[in-house]
């Protein structure tokens, strides 16, 4: 199945690429969040020492064999799931050989033509016919990472650290169903989002535990044929992959209208020129000489063990957010943001449980509680108001015991005392008032106050009216009913 | 092939290797006549992989591996310098300069 | 004293005496040293010996806390140079790997140790155990004991040198195709290739890793089986073994009474007796069966049908499997270093002058069969008829035939220098590589003379069937007597 989607024809391309459609297909690597590595029992430490999380097996020691992580591929199995992809009962690891200095043995051990999982699909949006815009994944397999090497250190020298050798990855493949490089984008969020609710990896571009080649070709719109492709790497944010895909979108097409043909190649992303460029010279494709890694059997995972598994899958993004608008009645736009993280929604979720009212609940969250996390640092559940304090809170609102106003002052004491929220309110005196004598009163004196807006404002400009409220809730130091002020105010004109 | 197995055959010795290993070659050709019949190419999955704890537990080394590394410094593996847009594939390129 | 104590005991009477005090700790020790000395194992003598290590063995000795339950206590165990030894180089009989000193040890050194053998000495052995007469190592080329102008066999041949020349009683040493019984035939001692998967290849410095497994050379078949009895066993570090008990290999060494073999079938397979076998080895062979059937066991003919693939499969399989295998060795954290023209240059240099010419040919066709349009129809097709050869055996021994007796080889020990075909050369294994194919065990004990040269006959067993081989194994020795070494 694939995405529907006009051409993008990208603003500064012009109409160079009018009658073409892009085709992309992405290839991510994510690096597993395991402890030690995919096949040596060494470290998966991020930070340490240059080559102190090596051992025998990471450095290719001759006589050093590969042993399996467990929980490496209890995460690439989650991930799979996750992806919607059949998980094979029996899948083989193989060897892929290139010479590089970051390569310890000389060869990767990888999977080939039996990977671990096939067959995914992930949901980035809704065609304007309303269908579902699905991306097709074509395989998930599992495998090493390359260490790392550093060229300006030392002059005349690269230096080759090994640390991040052998640390497992999970490489995705989306089948080229990808027609603009907006959706590009929302494939790789929608993409970063179940990997994120399924814990496998911390999936960060900027961080590197997540890597994305682009493979891209263009055609004439209508042609089924696909053209031939060109690989972009070095990508390191998904900003930098969508403005690769359009400069790249835009060279090809410049190409095939001038009647060239297309190279087979490998191209760079200069992030800071922003640029795409061809990696050096050589084309065609390398020759890795796949064959099954004799060191380690068939990995068989029991039907019942994967099984177990999907049962216990956290719930995902495109379930929750179907679930948050039936269950709770909120617009998608709040769902959305609602949802970015597992850790937010289950916050919500305790919060409205705990206020009994979700769109407050949201209201909240999706306001003050993360206004709040953004400037203490940290995430909302290190955030020192809990869901009960915060449903009290709530509560009270409901009530009409205070307004939101006093309830925000409220909400800024319970971040530094440990005291409930209705303590607070009459403690500090914010409970609200709707007695219409005190009111009444705090009016006459905002009146007596503002002598030049009370008299425009009695002759009829409606619009000072704001500005009254605004001032009796002051004095009332938030505790006024704002409704009921605004009642008594409107009336006033008229009886003059 | 040589090149392929960064094997840096000089040119006499390329011509006298192709000539023993064609003559191998022609031995291995019997293989191309058997008739495989049902053999099944499937992996053989009778024994599953054992696999193991995610716990550090590294082969301890009871060297430093300065002492064994042909070239060190600072903690890291010192090769001649590559092309500052290393990719793996960029690297077949290296020598050409 | 040294001699009646390496030759009339077996190396299991001599460590229980050294476990319990009966002899002094370093007694064993002294004499390997002392015959390492009079034969002249070393370098300018046999070139069997390639780095010795006296001073730490005799530390390791001394080290010791002796108790019965060590069942090599006091032993010294010679060991193949592509073994991982922390105090000791290992090169792998290669330029690539000169003065490069394990930073770990192989799991079959720990569990050696473990039994309170002491290794004073690594043994010479073909270059990356590519080659059948130890005449493919970086060091220098080994001497066959008893005829210095021939080649003890190889890759192993080292180890079995030493053991032929009484410098030790057990050694170890590897297979890939026949690397440990081929030279334990041409050199007159017992060889023994375990099931692929019962002994681990950790620190086992890998050639071919579907076939590779680490070997024992023992100067009778009990001094063997104790050897392969104290290193088997499962290992967490190699996925590649299986968890099997290990049985008592010395079980039936004991056996007496006039039919030890009875309701014992052994099996020749015809397709290793072809018309062309020497029929002197022929001879052999057949005094051997008649000792077997007088023994009790009924000796019958049957077929393993795709014995002659073997060869074409193992010469696409191994290299294949070596080409990767040696892709690791290119000068960055390791080993050898050549400077070149930048990092592409620094790899070639390295490689060119590090690996010899037969090192190079296997790379070259390994790289070639695996390469992309040439792996269906050599390495894929080759994996194919591997199964074939593998099947011809299940399917034997699914028949009732517990041990199959053949020739080791097809030739007594050749002149250095006479095989420079190298096609000819890989023809020595013909009997063996069958073995590493379908992964079962085999042994080479010795059986006769030729010539004054000494003829193995060879057993195979079924998976993990050892102990059946070296039932048959004791049996035929007891049997033969002193016919084995005339």
């Amino acid at each position: 199945m694939s995405a529907s989607g006009t051409n993008v024809a990208g603003g500064a391309a012009g109409d160079v690429t009018d009658g073409y459609e892009m085709v992309i297909g992405l290839e991510v690597h994510c690096q597993l969040k395991t402890r030690t590595k995919l096949f040596s029992a060494a470290s998966a430490q991020f930070g340490d020492a240059p080559n102190a999380n090596t051992d025998a097996v990471c450095l290719g020691l001759p006589g050093a064999l590969p042993v399996l992580n467990r929980h490496a591929i209890l995460l690439a199995t989650r991930a799979s799931i996750g992806l919607e992809c059949t998980v094979h009962d029996v899948s083989v690891f193989a060897r892929k050989h290139y010479f590089y200095p970051d390569l310890p043995k000389g060869y990767q051990i990888s999977q080939f033509d039996r990977p671990l999982a096939t067959s995914g699909r992930v949901v980035i949006g809704t065609n304007t016919d309303g269908s579902e815009k699905v991306i097709g994944i074509t395989r998930v397999h599992v495998e090493e990472d390359a260490g790392k090497s550093v060229h300006d250190r030392f002059a005349g020298f690269s230096a080759i650290d090994l640390n991040r050798a052998g640390t497992p990855l999970i490489e995705i493949v989306s089948e080229p169903d990808l027609r603009s490089a907006a959706d590009a984008g929302l494939y790789l969020r929608a993409l970063k989002q179940i990997i994120e609710y399924t814990e496998v990896s911390d999936a960060s571009m900027e961080e590197g535990s997540l890597r994305v080649d682009v493979n891209i070709s263009a055609r004439p719109v209508g042609q089924v044929a696909f053209g031939t492709r060109t690989e972009i790497k070095n990508l390191n944010s998904f900003s930098g992959v969508e403005r690769s895909i359009e400069i790249e979108f835009a060279r090809q097409c410049g190409v095939l209208r001038a009647g060239g043909v297309i190279e087979q190649r490998t191209m760079l992303w200069d992030g800071h020129k922003g640029e795409v460029r061809p990696a050096r010279a050589k084309e065609g494709s390398h020759d890795y000489r796949y064959f099954p890694e004799p060191d380690l059997p068939p990995l068989v995972l029991d039907a019942a063990w994967i099984q177990e598994q999907r049962d216990a899958l956290v719930e995902l993004p495109a379930a929750k957010r179907a679930r948050f608008v039936s269950q709770y009645g909120l617009s998608n736009h709040d769902v959305d943001q609602l949802t970015a993280t597992v850790i937010l929604a289950d916050r919500f979720e305790q919060v409205a449980k705990a206020g009994g009212d979700a769109k407050r609940a949201a209201n909240w969250m999706l306001g003050t509680v993360l206004a709040a996390v953004n400037v203490r640092g940290g995430d909302v559940t290190s955030h020192p108001v809990s869901p009960q304090r915060l449903g009290a809170l709530i509560t009270l609102e409901v009530e009409g015991a205070v307004s939101n106003t006093a309830a925000k002052q409220i909400f800024a004491m319970l971040e530094t005392e440990d005291a409930e929220p209705r303590a607070l309110a009459e403690r500090e005196g914010l409970l609200q008032v709707s007695d219409d004598g005190a009111l009444v009163q705090w009016i006459d004196e905002v009146l007596a106050e503002l002598p030049e807006e009370a008299a425009r404002f009695l002759a009829g400009e409606k619009k000072l009216q704001g500005v009254l409220v605004g001032a009796v809730m002051k004095k009332s130091k938030g505790s006024a009913d704002p409704k009921k002020v605004n009642q008594l105010l409107g009336k006033l004109p008229d009886t003059q | 092939m040589a090149a392929l197995a960064r094997l840096g055959l000089a040119d006499d010795r390329v011509q006298s290797l192709v000539g023993e290993l064609n003559g191998i070659l022609e031995h291995m050709d019997v293989l191309q006549q058997v008739d495989i019949g049902g053999a099944s190419l499937d992996p053989d999955a009778t024994h599953g992989m054992r696999m193991r704890d995610d716990v550090p537990n590294p082969i301890v080394l009871s060297r430093a591996r300065e002492e064994f590394a042909p070239s060190m410094r600072d903690g890291f593996f010192l090769v001649p310098r590559l092309a500052t847009h290393g990719t793996a594939e960029s690297a077949d390129d290296e020598g050409d300069e | 004293m040294s001699d009646s104590l390496l030759l009339s005991r077996s190396v299991a009477e001599v460590a229980a005496d050294i476990a319990s005090g009966r002899l002094p700790r370093d007694a064993a020790l002294d004499a390997s040293l002392a015959v390492m000395e009079s034969a002249n194992a070393g370098p300018g003598g046999l070139n069997a010996v390639l780095w010795s290590d006296a001073e730490g063995a005799r530390a390791g000795v001394a080290a010791l806390t002796l108790n019965p339950e060590q069942r090599l206590a006091g032993i010294a165990v010679a060991v193949k140079d592509n073994i991982a030894t922390r105090t000791m180089p290992t090169t792998c009989g290669s330029k690539i790997l000169e003065g490069y000193v394990s930073p770990f040890e192989a799991t079959v050194i720990a569990r050696l140790r473990a039994a309170g053998a002491v290794i004073p000495m690594k043994t010479n052995m073909d270059e990356f155990a590519m080659g059948s007469s130890t005449e493919n190592s970086a060091y220098g080329v080994t001497r066959h004991p008893m005829d210095h102008t021939r080649v003890p066999g190889g890759s192993s041949g080292g180890s079995a040198a030493v053991v032929a020349a009484g410098v030790t009683r057990i050694a170890l040493g590897s297979e890939t195709g026949g690397s440990v019984r081929q030279p334990a035939a041409f050199c007159g001692i017992v060889g023994v290739k375990p099931t692929y998967g019962r002994v681990s290849r950790h620190g086992l410095v890998a050639f071919a890793s579907s076939l590779d497994q680490v070997g024992v050379f023992g100067t009778t078949v009990d001094d063997a089986a104790l050897g392969l009895q104290v290193i088997a066993g499962v290992d967490p570090l190699d996925s590649t073994t299986l968890d099997v008990p290990v049985a008592d290999y010395r079980a039936a060494r004991g056996a007496t009474g006039d039919q030890p073999l009875a309701g014992v079938v052994i099996g020749r397979p015809v397709e290793y007796f072809p018309e062309s076998l020497d029929p002197r080895m022929r001879a052999l062979l057949d005094r051997s069966a008649d000792h077997l059937r007088a023994l009790g066991a009924e000796v019958r003919d049957v077929s393993l049908p795709h014995t002659s693939l073997a060869i074409p499969v193992y010469y696409i399989v191994a290299p294949a499997e070596a080409s990767s295998n040696l892709a690791r060795f290119d000068g960055v954290r390791y080993g050898l270093r050549v400077e070149g023209d930048g990092l592409r240059g620094m790899y070639e240099a390295t490689r060119s002058q590090g690996f010899g010419p037969e090192v190079t040919r296997r790379i070259l066709l390994g790289t070639y069969v695996l390469s992309a349009g040439y792996y269906d129809a050599y390495y894929k097709r080759a994996m194919a008829v591997r199964r074939l050869i593998a099947d011809d055996f299940t399917k034997v021994f699914a028949g009732g035939v517990h041990v199959l007796l053949t020739p080791t080889t097809p030739s007594t020990a050749f002149v250095a220098g006479s095989r420079s075909d190298p096609y000819e050369m890989y023809m020595s294994d013909i009997f063996t590589a069958t073995a590493n194919l379908a992964g079962v065990p085999a042994m080479s004990q010795p059986i006769g003379r030729i010539d004054g040269l000494p003829v193995g006959g060879q057993l195979l067993a079924s998976h993990f069937d050892e102990a059946t081989m070296f039932r048959v194994g004791y049996a035929l020795e007891r049997a033969l007597g002193t016919e084995a070494h005339t």
